[in-house]
């Protein structure tokens, strides 16, 4: 019994490379290796002679350069002598800071949007349709345009809340609004506030540590002590009582109107909220469809069989419907975190210092490093990116159905 | 014993008492407010703060819109027609409305020649789109590339048509190699049109008259909304093709083919967008033979359809997972060979599963083709951001003109996604 690939009396012919089947594929892969070197080669010889007669190179000498220009929201020590590396670094950790507070207000939006989306109230049910509708077909850059217009049209100036009767007032004398961006207090950090601290992050620990512990007593007795109220008293109760201890080292410093301007206070730019925002709502939508569908993905017969075993609607919610509706929500939920980290780079349309703003703007404009700039911007992206794809992995892993 | 019933029980009913309307407050609009508006306390609360909600909003916006004015010259002269009264002033889009849809730069005399092509796409659309109508539209399909080129672009008419030529070039050859074998006809047509749209391309300099019946208009005068939708349809549909090769590429089981499209789809889903608009805008000519001097438009192209068919990729090969393994393994038992499988029983099915995650892609592009106005192209919100914005009489309309880009967005992206669910549930021929 032979196939008709099989080779027949061993003689080798030039067309047994197209047509046999132990041949084929490492043929059809060395023309496709010798087509993408074709490829390849033909693009670099394109660049080098582009490059030459340009009279440039490529060189990496710019990062050590000082930048020359100023950022107005920073975290890091940052001025206009500090190198052009420095200021890449600033733009990569306003990225991550809009991106994580960008991350958390939108599944706040997106899950209550998403649970009230499934309400018995018509009325809230359609707002919540209309909400998501409205937002999912806009383009967030037009959403960011809009925000950002009602944050520096709409917002007073800040000699709006000056005088015998401003037309303006600060909210509970602590937070303005203004066309700048918002003031709000400021902690400040006194000798002992270490502690007060420490405390507070001992407590969340014990707060996990104790509901462990009531779910091992629950596997081994039966037991079942209350959760939540112990949580909330853990959460604040030993950071209260340390903060009164050690003397009330943490005080706040108000914004204040002196002069043309609010000082004290920390400011959070115009840019900062209007991409902050509008990257939260917009996403929003989108999670709300995912936390919709993964409510809607687990069947009614297990909320059935969960009532028929005489559990109670809380319950039933904890222990049956949200597990299950997890599996199928968190998914596409760290590919909209990873959506929003993306969309982050279009802070450059608002002026806020981000990663793309600083390195893929501001510092490829002076030094002219086109190729440089734009290949180390896509190396942060594709490194952020393919963490959490490997996050996202890990989860999938563990959560993954065992089947037998 | 009825009988003697009827005549000795003289007051039973013969006939049944007529049904009587359901109590007022178990049927008619009344149930239907208790069950779906104040089903509970916390129901009825959650409504009136809803209802408050929105009459917040209409009441500071009806009368803004309805207050709008509709020709005045510029935001002064609102300001004061207005007087203080609430009122859009909406003579932005009148005036500007040509800026809007079509940028600045397009001669004003050639406005009816992307009209009419985008006319013309409605009809060449209808049969890909909705297939009851008459196969033979798809001719106009087929043309229509082409004829859209020439309209908006306008110069010589021989472009498009030697264009028009190598393709049908192509499928001749295609079809006198497709008997033999497909992979051959398949490359053999798409190499045999290059090589004539190739050697076309010397001959076309030759035959342009100095004036051609449609004025030609070069790219960089592309712009409004014109621009969104020839990036949003050019890049979708070019990428379609080349996302279904990837997909079947990261299934192969060929290393240097899997891997090599499996690098090409992770780097491209890993970078922003704005990043490949960079690279289109910076990086992208050094790549070209030295003087070819392609344009931005076409470098945009180029990087948007990488990016999404890098997406679509994704989303076919989720597709193409999705199918029972029965199916590949039926179509190995029938003696298929590769192609014949894809084309016969894997990818009709694959793509038909994929169609709601495809659309999904097409929206969220079209939406990113905003973009583009980042790196300095006048589409609509750049028309917008720049020159409307930045003149004299319009310095500060904001609302009016986010308000309009929202809305025309808003109408086609969710006009596709409604089409989107009307075919998810006219190809549900499973049976349930």
């Amino acid at each position: 019994m032979s196939t008709t690939t099989d080779p027949q009396g061993g003689t080798f012919r030039l067309s047994m490379l197209l047509n046999d089947s132990r041949y084929r594929s490492t043929t059809l892969q060395v023309i496709a290796a010798l087509l993408i070197a074709l490829a390849v080669g033909y693009l670099y010889s394109n660049l080098a002679a582009n490059l030459k007669a340009a009279g440039l190179n490529i060189s990496f000498d710019f990062l050590g350069s000082p930048a020359g220009y100023d950022i107005n929201q920073t975290l890091i020590e940052y001025n206009s002598q500090s190198s052009n590396l420095r200021a890449a670094f600033v733009g990569i950790i306003n990225t991550v800071l809009v991106a994580v507070m960008a991350c958390l207000t939108a599944t706040v939006f997106g899950v209550f949007a998403g649970v009230l989306r499934l309400s018995n109230n018509w009325l809230v049910r359609k707002l919540m349709a209309f909400y998501v509708e409205i937002f999912r077909n806009i383009p967030v850059l037009i959403w960011i345009l809009i925000i950002y217009t009602v944050m520096t049209v709409s917002m007073p100036a800040p000699n709006a809340f000056r005088g015998e009767t401003p037309s303006s007032s600060m909210l509970l004398d602590a937070v303005a609004f203004t066309n700048r961006g918002v003031y709000i207090p400021a902690p400040v950090w006194g000798p002992g506030s270490m502690v007060v601290v420490g405390t507070f992050i001992l407590s969340i620990i014990a707060i996990f540590a104790y509901r462990s512990y009531t779910t091992k007593l629950l596997y081994a007795s039966g037991r079942l002590l209350p959760r939540f109220w112990p949580s909330v008293a853990l959460f604040f109760i030993p950071s209260i009582v340390m903060y009164f201890i050690m003397g009330s080292p943490i005080a706040l410093d108000y914004p204040a109107l002196k002069g043309f301007n609010f000082r004290g206070g920390l400011q959070i730019g115009a840019p900062l909220i209007a991409l902050w925002f509008a990257l939260s709502i917009y996403t929003g939508a989108f999670i709300a469809e995912n936390v919709r569908a993964g409510i809607q993905a687990v069947s009614k017969g297990q909320t059935e069989a969960a009532a028929a075993l005489g559990l109670r609607s809380g319950r039933i919610m904890n222990l049956v419907v949200l597990p299950q509706a997890l599996r199928v929500i968190i998914p596409p939920l760290i590919s909209q975190y990873l959506n929003i980290t993306k969309n982050s780079s279009l802070a450059i349309l608002v002026g806020y210092a981000d990663i793309t703003a600083t390195l893929g703007g501001i510092t490829l404009n002076q030094t002219g490093r086109a190729i440089e700039c734009v290949l180390l911007l896509m190396l942060f992206y594709l490194v952020i990116s393919l963490l959490i794809s490997a996050c996202m992995n890990v989860y999938n892993n563990t959560m993954k159905l065992k089947e037998r | 014993m009825s009988d003697t019933h009827t005549h000795s029980v003289s007051f039973v009913r013969t006939e049944t008492i007529p049904q009587s309307p359901a109590p007022s407050n178990a049927a008619g609009p009344v149930k239907w407010f208790r069950d779906n508006l104040f089903a509970t306390w916390p129901n009825a609360l959650l409504t009136i703060a809803a209802l408050y909600a929105v009459f917040l909003v209409l009441s500071s916006t009806l009368p803004w819109i309805f207050g709008g004015l509709w020709t005045t010259g510029s935001l002064r002269e609102c300001r004061e027609v207005l007087d203080g009264g609430t009122g859009a002033c909406f003579s932005v889009l009148t005036e500007r409305w040509n800026q809007l849809l079509f940028g600045f730069n397009y001669p004003s005399d050639a406005y009816w020649r992307p009209t009419l092509a985008f006319a013309i796409m409605f009809v060449a659309g209808a049969p890909v789109l909705f297939f009851d109508l008459p196969r033979k539209l798809l001719i106009v399909t087929g043309l229509f590339p082409f004829v859209a080129f020439w309209l908006i672009w306008g110069g010589t008419i021989w472009a498009p048509v030697f264009a028009l030529l190598s393709v049908i070039v192509g499928y001749v050859v295609y079809s006198r190699l497709v008997v033999r074998n497909f992979a051959a006809g398949f490359f053999g047509g798409i190499a045999a049109a290059g090589v004539f749209w190739w050697i076309t391309s010397f001959i076309v300099p030759s035959l342009t008259p100095e004036q051609t019946f449609l004025e030609a208009v070069p790219s960089r005068a592309l712009g409004g909304f014109m621009l969104n939708m020839m990036l949003g349809v050019t890049c979708v549909s070019l990428s379609l093709p080349i996302g279904i090769a990837l997909a079947l590429g990261r299934q192969s089981s060929m290393p240097l083919i899997k891997w090599v499209s499996v690098i090409f789809i992770e780097f491209i889903r890993g970078v922003p967008l704005i990043t490949l608009l960079f690279v289109a805008n910076v990086m992208l000519a050094y790549f070209f033979p030295p003087g070819s001097g392609v344009d931005l438009f076409l470098r945009v192209v180029i990087m948007i359809t990488m990016f999404s068919s890098a997406y679509i990729a994704e989303v076919i090969r989720g597709g193409l997972a999705a199918l029972p393994k029965g199916q590949y393994e039926a179509a190995d038992s029938l003696g298929l060979d590769y192609s014949q499988a894809m084309r016969l029983i894997i990818l009709p099915q694959a793509l038909k599963i994929s169609i709601p995650g495809i659309v999904n892609i097409a929206v969220g592009l079209f939406k990113d083709t905003t973009l583009v106005s980042v790196i300095s192209m006048f589409d609509l919100v750049g028309m917008i951001r720049g020159p409307i914005l930045a003149s004299t009489d319009w310095a500060g309309v904001y609302w009016e003109l986010f308000g309009f880009a929202a809305l025309l967005f808003f109408v086609v992206c969710y006009g596709i996604s409604q089409y989107s669910q009307w075919l998810e549930r006219r190809l549900a021929t499973d049976h349930r």
